[in-house]
């Protein structure tokens, strides 16, 4: 079993959390072009290494943190800072 | 006369019964089933990826298209990817209209493969049953009957009792949680011999002078004229590509690599809407035969389907995160047993032999990503999920005319890496997979 690391809860099995996919900041809506939204919706950097993405622990504590993985090892680094889905410090 | 009896010597020995006894009663082996080749310096087109959509690509390339001088590269063996690790089932009643006709032409090309390719692969339409455990999934399995019926696919709603006689171990009373309601029911649906679909395109291939590659991995596609850095990107143009063996000039480049698909588009300068998944599969002990049909279960996450050896293969749903490794995991057995248990309690005392995982290269619609790309001479079969091994024949064919003729084929229209951009996702996941 994969355990994430909370920073509120610690040390969690996967199956506590939701996976929120690669981190990438959100365009400004009411600046951001049709190409520039849809490539934030949709296109992926999707590497084989380390990956900034977000978690839900939703058995936890139900906050969303971001953290740093390796895809290809499932390790992880950078202890992870509270924050919001988009990776901001809360 | 040299050049004939040189084409006799390069023509591969027919497979059949007599020739299986000749050879038996000779005692004499059988020649290799495809040439070891230098690289070249030049070819007309590469194929990046040796699985079983490379190939049928190449394969018909050369075929309908008289284009031999193409070379398939892969990192590893061929079929060493998804090829060799899905569950092998091949069906049609899907939910679209693009799908259904998409994925029908697959069938239809499987249903001649053995007699085209002249290799036995086994392609057993054993009927496929999709259960129903709720009123949602059944309104569902209707929408996709008559969806089906509509493009000409044989698919209808069954209920409870019909399953039963269809598949008589499935438990269809009102015992387990989620009692069966009924299936969508897929006469030709069945299973393929996986492997022999990689090996006969293969051979068929390089019968007609195609190139394959194995250990020859791809570390740079070179381009010019793009607006990125090294001239990849948006409005360039590929000219070769780098690999661990020597560079290649080349007009053209398929990307076939399902999982690594982000990782050689990333070479053009070419972001894809795809994220890597594992999916883990496991196999049983063999036993006789008893589940006549392929059953597929979206609501308990699971597939199964009895092989020709008797052991029951079971696929379940991706991974939930990102992964490019493929261990498995024990939450998964657990999970699957669990679920198989549910719909068919009189196995519980078989043992799991083994299992394993392949990359599936997921999209945001549980749809392909096929054909043209900014970057030209640059082609992409990627975004082939969990449901890319039932659709090779087609998405070769489709891919190689592309390529061919520089247009892209009415079928596959729907399926262009600009529908992203268009806001026209062709939305499967309620008949692509099981995770849902």
């Amino acid at each position: 079993m994969l355990l994430v690391p909370c920073p509120n809860c610690g040390p969690r099995n996967s199956t506590d959390l939701r996976y929120g996919g690669e981190s990438h900041a959100r365009p400004d809506p009411n600046t951001a072009s049709p190409q520039e939204w849809r490539a934030y919706l949709y296109l992926r950097d999707n590497p084989a290494g380390w990956l900034r993405e977000n978690w839900y622990c939703a058995s936890g504590c139900r906050r969303w943190f971001s953290i740093e993985r390796n895809t290809a090892t499932n390790e992880f680094r950078d202890p992870p800072l509270p924050g919001d889905k988009r990776g901001g410090a809360a | 006369m040299a050049g004939l009896a040189s084409r006799l010597r390069r023509r591969p020995p027919k497979y059949s019964a007599a020739a299986l006894a000749w050879k038996g009663l000779r005692g004499e082996g059988w020649p290799r089933v495809w040439r070891d080749c230098d690289l070249q310096r030049s070819y007309d087109a590469v194929v990046i990826g040796g699985g079983v959509h490379g190939l049928a690509t190449a394969y018909y390339l050369a075929r309908n298209h008289g284009m031999t001088n193409v070379a398939v590269l892969d990192k590893a063996y061929l079929g060493s990817g998804g090829s060799g690790r899905n569950t092998a089932i091949v069906r049609s009643n899907y939910l679209t209209p693009e799908g259904v006709a998409f994925y029908d032409r697959s069938v239809h090309l499987y249903e001649r493969m053995a007699v085209e390719l002249n290799i036995n692969v086994m392609f057993s339409q054993r009927g496929h049953l999709t259960l129903a455990h709720s009123d949602a999934s059944l309104r569902t399995m209707h929408w996709r009957a008559e969806v089906n019926k509509l493009g000409g696919v044989n698919s209808s709603v069954i209920g409870p009792d019909e399953v039963k006689q269809e598949c008589p171990s499935l438990d269809t009373s009102d015992h387990p949680r989620y009692p069966i309601q009924g299936a969508l029911y897929h006469p030709p649906g069945g299973v393929v011999r996986h492997d022999a679909v990689v090996w006969g395109y293969a051979r068929a291939a390089d019968h007609m002078g195609v190139e394959m590659h194995q250990k020859t991995e791809v570390t740079d596609i070179i381009c010019e004229g793009g607006d990125g850095p090294d001239g990849k990107g948006a409005g360039g143009r590929v000219t070769g590509v780098r690999t661990n063996r020597g560079d290649i000039s080349t007009p053209i480049v398929i990307n076939c690599t399902a999982g690594w698909a982000s990782l050689i588009s990333t070479m053009a300068g070419v972001r894809l809407p795809i994220t890597t998944h594992p999916l883990q599969a496991a196999v049983t002990e063999p036993v006789k035969m008893f589940l006549p049909t392929v059953v597929v279960s979206g609501s308990l996450h699971v597939y199964v389907s009895q092989t020709d050896r008797g052991e029951l293969v079971f696929g379940a749903s991706v991974d939930p995160y990102a992964n490019y490794s493929v261990r498995g995991s024990l939450e998964f057995t657990e999970g699957l047993a669990g679920h198989v248990l549910e719909l068919m309690p009189g196995i519980s005392r078989m043992r799991v032999l083994r299992q394993w995982s392949g990359l599936c290269d997921m999209t945001p619609d549980y749809s392909p990503v096929m054909g043209f790309t900014p970057v030209d001479g640059f082609l992409v079969d990627v975004g082939w999920g969990t449901y890319g091994f039932k659709a090779a024949p087609v998405s070769g064919e489709q891919m190689a005319e592309a390529a061919a003729t520089g247009r892209t084929p009415k079928l596959i229209e729907a399926f262009a890496l600009s529908r992203f951009d268009d806001g026209e996702l062709v939305g499967e996941k309620g008949a692509a997979s099981v995770g849902h």
